[in-house]
């Protein structure tokens, strides 16, 4: 065998001693399968400065390629409402439960926003670094994670129109507000559990990259951005954890009741997505670099 | 001593039909396209053989502050063994035991964006690579005078020209202080003076007692890097020992640089039931086989081929890459005897003589391929057929002319100088215009 006749060499004076001292359980091992665990909590602790820069990198990079900068986080929404309050409000005579509707649909397209651009972001995010993954080793999930995260800085941005349309509708502010950080919450990690398994999705097939803008459209309609909820369909629209989110920030914001046992619906099937995610991305994860 | 690397029975199994979907680099893509033909054919005959093994039952372990080499030719393994060390793929079989922290740089600039600025790119490639916020700013200045950017730290690096790019590059990778360091053939940048100081910062690397594993093609860089090298051949360690030993092992029995390959056996050559390959063979001015070869003379690079069905359209082709695995350049037939003529069964020797003064000093690897052209069909494609060194004997007479440095650039043709004086300017005469005026 070759290694025996290297091995042969121990005790052999080597050119540069190593300063290094060997500990005695391997820092790393690699073999087949087994040894990675779904979800490396410790793991992904140690690149927290990677997932810092990636976030970093993907606001500064999307904000230089463009002429407005920042400011598109505030025209998508803020056009999109404009829109929605002509066709919807004006024309087809849609209510907005207890507030005047450019601000009712603008506390909705504000998550929504946030949603729909988090998971679209996140779901191309790792086709879209395939040299990071055939190059270099690093949690593949930080990937996604940091799309999802700087979408997150575009709804910073876009909350401060919201606050501005309070402002001008007098809306006022109610003890329900305490509730936003929670749905803010809710809805990033809905945002990252579609966002990681679609990119994991996507890297072994292109098709999710075609489907998703398609998926998102057919999503939007089904989450009450435009509309209320109506009560005769309000058990079925449940299903859809977008529902209680986008409910829970117009109640938050206008002082509304809120609908506890939709919203408890909502955080478990986010969980439940959020874990089904973690698990098929680890498992998909080990083949990235060779199909991607 | 305490192995810092333990690698025990790793063996990497490649599905082709992942492999042939796969948006890889541009070398795997080639790689892929060398098999492709091959692969149609297995699925459709009864031979059928869906897996490939890049790498098979390699077992070796490395001491803390080793510099090992790896070799071996193109899709020997060197980049999968690589790959797997540095966790970027999955082993089939087998176990990797690290005892230290390990960086891999399989690419300068990883992650560079060339929206961002030096300055930027430089925090971000680092801590791609791992390293902390603090050890990067603790290093920045370094690295930039490193890397002699100095002036355009502020400039997003799209306007960088490509060595500024690639010296920033590199120069953050040699900051990194990991315990373990994996470079794969990333020294192939710059021009000779940065490369060198690429080399003597490896060799730093080595010195403070970091552990360093070095594939190439260069092997005067392995030689002087890395006092052992481990010889891969068809994804299987075939020798491990002094670099000295390895590397003229590896350049004597040939594997690096046959000049005639043969396949005896019919049925286990490259080819299909319409032709099949039976020899390649690199030729000097006189007619022999040589491996050694004037940059001054002609060379002929011959395939011999065996036509099995008559009646189709075949054209032999030649595909040539220097040991950077740049692809210098493809030579299709171009006999005019047998253009748009349909060959019948025989035995067949086509040759290419590339002319005198043509090519760059260095190896040059062969591809030998057979093609039918619209629609294209790939009969074999045998990537690093042969191999043949170029020499200049430096008498003079060649492109370099009495420069003895090293000269980049994948041809070097001895072109057509001409030179004349236009007007002269006479010194003693002017001097003696001088004195009239006094």
């Amino acid at each position: 065998m070759p290694s025996e006749s290297f091995t042969s060499r121990d005790g052999m004076s080597l050119p540069y001693p190593s300063p290094y001292q060997i500990p005695d359980e391997p820092l790393v091992t690699i073999q087949p399968g087994k040894s990675w665990v779904p979800v490396n909590l410790r793991e992904l602790w140690t690149y927290r400065e990677l997932l810092f820069f990636l976030i970093w990198r993907d606001i500064k990079v999307r904000y230089k390629q463009t002429l407005i900068g920042a400011a598109w986080a505030l025209l998508q929404p803020l056009l999109l409402m404009l829109i929605f309050t002509f066709f919807f409000s004006r024309l087809a005579g849609v209510k907005s439960a207890g507030a005047p509707y450019p601000i009712f649909a603008y506390a909705g397209l504000l998550p929504w926003t946030f949603f729909a651009n988090a998971v679209t972001n996140s779901g191309n995010s790792l086709i879209g670094n395939t040299n990071l993954i055939t190059k270099v080793y690093f949690p593949r999930v930080l990937i996604p994670v940091a799309a999802v995260a700087a979408s997150l800085v575009d709804f910073g941005i876009a909350s401060i129109l919201l606050v501005v349309l309070m402002i001008y509708y007098r809306t006022g502010l109610h003890a329900e507000v305490v509730m936003l950080p929670v749905l803010v919450a809710l809805v990033t990690l809905l945002a990252s559990g579609v966002g990681i398994w679609l990119a994991a999705l996507n890297v072994k097939y292109r098709d999710v990259r075609y489907a998703l803008p398609f998926l998102i459209q057919i999503w939007l309609f089904a989450s009450p951005v435009i509309y209320a909820v109506p009560d005769r369909w309000r058990w079925l629209l449940a299903l859809n954890p977008m529902t209680a989110i986008i409910e829970g920030f117009r109640s938050a914001l206008f002082g509304l009741p809120f609908d506890w046992l939709m919203l408890g619906v909502s955080a478990s099937i986010t969980l439940f997505i959020l874990a089904y995610a973690a698990f098929a991305f680890a498992r998909m994860e080990r083949s990235f670099a060779d199909v991607i | 001593m305490k192995p810092i690397i333990k690698v025990d029975k790793l063996g990497k199994r490649y599905r082709l039909a992942a492999r042939q979907a796969s948006y890889g680099s541009l070398r795997d893509t080639l790689a892929g396209m060398a098999r492709a033909p091959l692969r149609a054919l297995q699925r459709n005959g009864e031979s059928a053989q869906p897996f490939i093994w890049a790498l098979r039952d390699a077992s070796f372990e490395v001491t803390p502050g080793e510099a090992v080499g790896i070799i071996g030719r193109n899709g020997a393994g060197k980049s999968t063994l690589l790959k797997l060390l540095s966790r970027i793929t999955q082993p089939t079989t087998g176990r990797i035991e690290l005892y230290g922290r390990i960086v891999s740089l399989l690419e300068v600039g990883t992650g560079f964006h060339p929206e961002l600025t030096g300055r930027e790119n430089i925090s971000l490639n680092g801590a791609i690579l791992g390293m902390s916020r603090r050890e990067i700013a603790r290093k920045f200045d370094e690295i930039v005078a490193f890397a002699e950017v100095e002036k355009f730290v502020d400039t997003p690096v799209k306007h960088f020209s490509s060595g500024m790019y690639l010296r920033l590059a590199f120069a953050v990778a040699a900051h990194l202080e990991p315990e373990i360091l994996l470079v794969d053939e990333v020294l192939a940048v710059g021009d000779s003076r940065f490369q060198r100081k690429c080399l003597d910062k490896m060799q730093d690397v080595g010195r403070q007692g970091r552990t360093v594993l070095f594939v190439s093609h260069n092997m005067p860089a392995i030689t002087r890097l890395c006092p052992r090298t481990i010889l891969l051949d068809e994804g299987r360690i075939i020798s491990d020992g002094p670099s000295s030993e390895v590397v003229s092992a590896y350049l004597s029995t040939g594997l690096g640089t046959t000049v005639a390959r043969e396949w005896p056996d019919t049925n286990q050559s490259p080819g299909n039931d319409i032709v099949r390959l039976r020899a390649v063979r690199v030729r000097s001015e006189d007619g022999q086989l040589s491996d050694a070869l004037d940059i001054r003379k002609p060379v002929s690079v011959e395939m011999e081929y065996d036509v099995l069905k008559s009646g189709h359209l075949l054209v032999p082709n030649f595909h040539f890459y220097n040991e950077d695995g740049v692809y210098a350049f493809v030579a299709h037939e171009a006999d005019e005897r047998w253009r748009g003529r349909e060959r019948p069964a025989g035995r067949y020797i086509s040759s290419a003589a590339i002319p005198g003064n043509l090519l760059a000093e260095g190896t040059l690897f062969v591809g030998a391929a057979m093609s039918t052209m619209n629609p294209v069909i790939v009969h074999f494609y045998e990537r690093d057929a042969v191999a043949f060194q170029v020499i200049d004997s430096m008498d003079g007479d060649s492109a370099r002319g009495e420069y003895g440095g090293p000269m980049p650039g994948v041809v070097r043709p001895l072109l057509q100088w001409h030179t004349r004086l236009v007007s002269e300017v006479n010194q003693s005469e002017t001097a003696h215009v001088g004195e009239g005026t006094r």
